[in-house]
């Protein structure tokens, strides 16, 4: 049976004051999502671009930048969140003590957890947003579709965030965070249509890109920023819905038994 | 007057070991109750139930005549909270971890703002308003613990080992507010092994060991029931001695190298043990709480 009284909008406290200690920070959080797709676009766009010429994409074809521009976003997206509730969450919990202290007030774990989750999309989404500025300046994005980009940054955040917090509910100590940095950030880093379609990939191996959450962000950052896709993008939105729910639950029954007892 | 805390044959199992094994005791309104025990007694796991933090595995917990299950949030809104670690927020500052934790229980912010000045006065903590916590010594930590304990204005103070830790002049200013807060009619709720602490400032107290409760009373009539009023430590007793106090069934704890005899009230031992049997060393003085919580608890370690 589920307790519905530990749910309530009193997260949105647990979220207000990460946002008190994100404004001391915010200036130098910007640097990076300022700077991080500049260095992108020119490495590849100097290094890359003369090797490879036209990527084929979705029946379009594309410079090599305007291919990997919208899968920044999308990548970035996926860093910010999950650095969020991997790292920040777990110092917050283990070291700060920061949950015990908001527990004597009357706010439920689960409340905490949710607000967590929703923090890191936020993070995400002011990252989403500084990249869209520099990428759309430099004209790789659709205008005004690309302003999608926003509300899709946060479905991405809370996807990526949920599942952060369902590793954070389960690791012994913060080193334990390698394991599923190297096993499942890095590989869907690198497999899942950011650096190059999907479709290059033996088609034995497709349907396993097709499992990754991040595939399915970068097919549609690609689809609102460019209009070409592989993949129906309602597809790929119910699928990033999915993973979130699933892993907003597993979550919540993981930090509920390491931290009430 | 209704009672604030009800316990009842309160229960808390971890893999089936008892750290809570059936306590019950009650709290009145106004009333500065201790509880005490040694390490691992449970004193901590108790606390933790009655803040909501540990559901009990039995019993039953009511706070304000509420049952903590059902009404946990109501209960939490009415509760102050001072924990035995450091749990204040390091990201913020002195004046921010009042301000944020207020937000916590829905305060609005100008009332926050103003509750926040007041306490940051009361506690003597004005002048480090914008310093991190970090930078805070260990007792202007504990009293900004304190003071956010008491931000949501409750009407029951927990506090959880407050005074652990600190030097003599912090402890004695803690002291000090504990009084104060105890004379606007607040009821507190501690947890201390410092035995000086809770006779000084509980009305009524309870000691627990092993998850039960062994005595309960106010510190004086504790200490006259299982202490006697005076208390003698004789050095390198002898078996004349043994003896004599088994012949006569004083109560007494015998250690080996010491033999500690506690002396009702009314009673002339002093010179008899004095002339008899102080051959090598013996120490004449007025029976403490420490007295009746070793005598209770036992004298071995517990870590």
């Amino acid at each position: 049976m589920i307790d519905w009284s530990v749910y309530s909008w009193r997260f949105l406290r647990v979220w207000e004051r990460n946002l008190v200690v994100y404004q001391k920070i915010w200036k130098v959080s910007f640097i990076t999502p300022l700077l991080e797709p500049l260095f992108y676009i020119l490495a590849f766009g100097l290094g890359f671009s003369g090797l490879i010429g036209t990527v084929r994409y979705g029946g379009l074809a594309l410079s090599y930048t305007a291919f990997i521009a919208p899968a920044l976003i999308a990548t970035a997206v996926m860093w910010n969140a999950f650095f969020e509730t991997t790292y920040g969450s777990f110092v917050r919990m283990y070291y700060q003590k920061t949950f015990d202290g908001m527990l004597a007030a009357p706010i439920s774990l689960e409340e905490i957890i949710i607000a967590e989750i929703f923090w890191s999309a936020t993070k995400a989404v002011a990252a989403a947003a500084v990249m869209l500025l520099v990428l759309g300046g430099l004209g790789y994005v659709r205008f005004p579709l690309g302003l999608l980009l926003i509300p899709l940054a946060l479905i991405g955040g809370l996807a990526f965030g949920a599942v952060g917090m369902f590793f954070t509910g389960i690791v012994p100590t913060i080193d334990m965070f390698n394991l599923p940095i190297f096993l499942f950030v890095t590989p869907m880093f690198l497999f899942s249509g950011t650096f190059f379609p999907v479709s290059n990939l033996p088609l034995w191996v497709q349907p396993a890109a097709l499992a990754f959450p991040l595939y399915h962000l970068t097919e549609l950052a690609r689809w609102i920023s460019l209009g070409a896709r592989e993949t129906p993008p309602a597809l790929s939105m119910l699928y990033l819905l999915f993973f979130f729910l699933i892993f907003a639950i597993l979550a919540l029954r993981a930090m509920r038994r390491r931290l009430i007892k | 007057m209704a009672n604030v805390i009800e316990v009842r044959d309160l229960l808390k199992q971890f893999n089936g070991l008892a750290a809570v094994d059936g306590i019950s005791f009650e709290v009145a309104k106004g009333e500065f109750f201790g509880l005490l025990g040694p390490n691992g007694a449970g004193k901590t796991t108790t606390i933790r139930m009655l803040y909501g933090f540990a559901p009990p595995t039995g019993g039953s917990l009511k706070v304000f005549g509420l049952d903590m299950k059902s009404h946990w949030r109501p209960i939490k809104c009415r509760i102050g909270v001072c924990h035995q670690e450091n749990t204040l927020d390091p990201d913020l500052t002195v004046e921010q971890n009042l301000h944020v934790y207020a937000r916590y229980f829905s305060i609005p912010k100008k009332e926050a703002v103003r509750h926040t000045h007041e306490l940051l006065d009361f506690f003597a903590l004005s002048h480090k308003k914008n310093a991190k916590v970090m930078e805070l010594s260990g007792g202007m930590a504990r009293r900004l613990i304190l003071a956010r304990a008491l931000i949501n204005k409750p009407d029951l103070l927990i506090l959880d080992e407050p005074t652990t830790g600190l030097d003599p002049q912090s402890r004695h200013l803690m002291w000090d507010k504990l009084t104060a807060l105890r004379a606007t009619g607040l009821t507190i709720l501690m947890t201390t092994h410092y035995m000086e602490e809770a006779s000084r400032l509980c009305d009524r107290l309870v000691i627990i060991d092993h998850g039960r409760i062994l005595v309960d009373g106010g510190p004086a009539e504790l200490i006259a029931r299982h202490a006697g009023s005076s208390v003698v430590e004789i050095e390198g007793p002898d078996q004349g001695l043994r003896d004599y106090v088994k012949e006569n069934r004083i109560e007494h704890d015998d250690l080996g190298h010491r033999l500690i005899v506690y002396i009702p009230e009314g009673v002339e031992l002093h010179t008899t043990i004095r002339d008899r049997f102080c051959t090598d060393k013996c120490i004449f003085r007025n029976s403490t709480l420490e007295d009746v919580f070793l005598h209770m608890t036992g004298r071995e370690l517990r870590e």
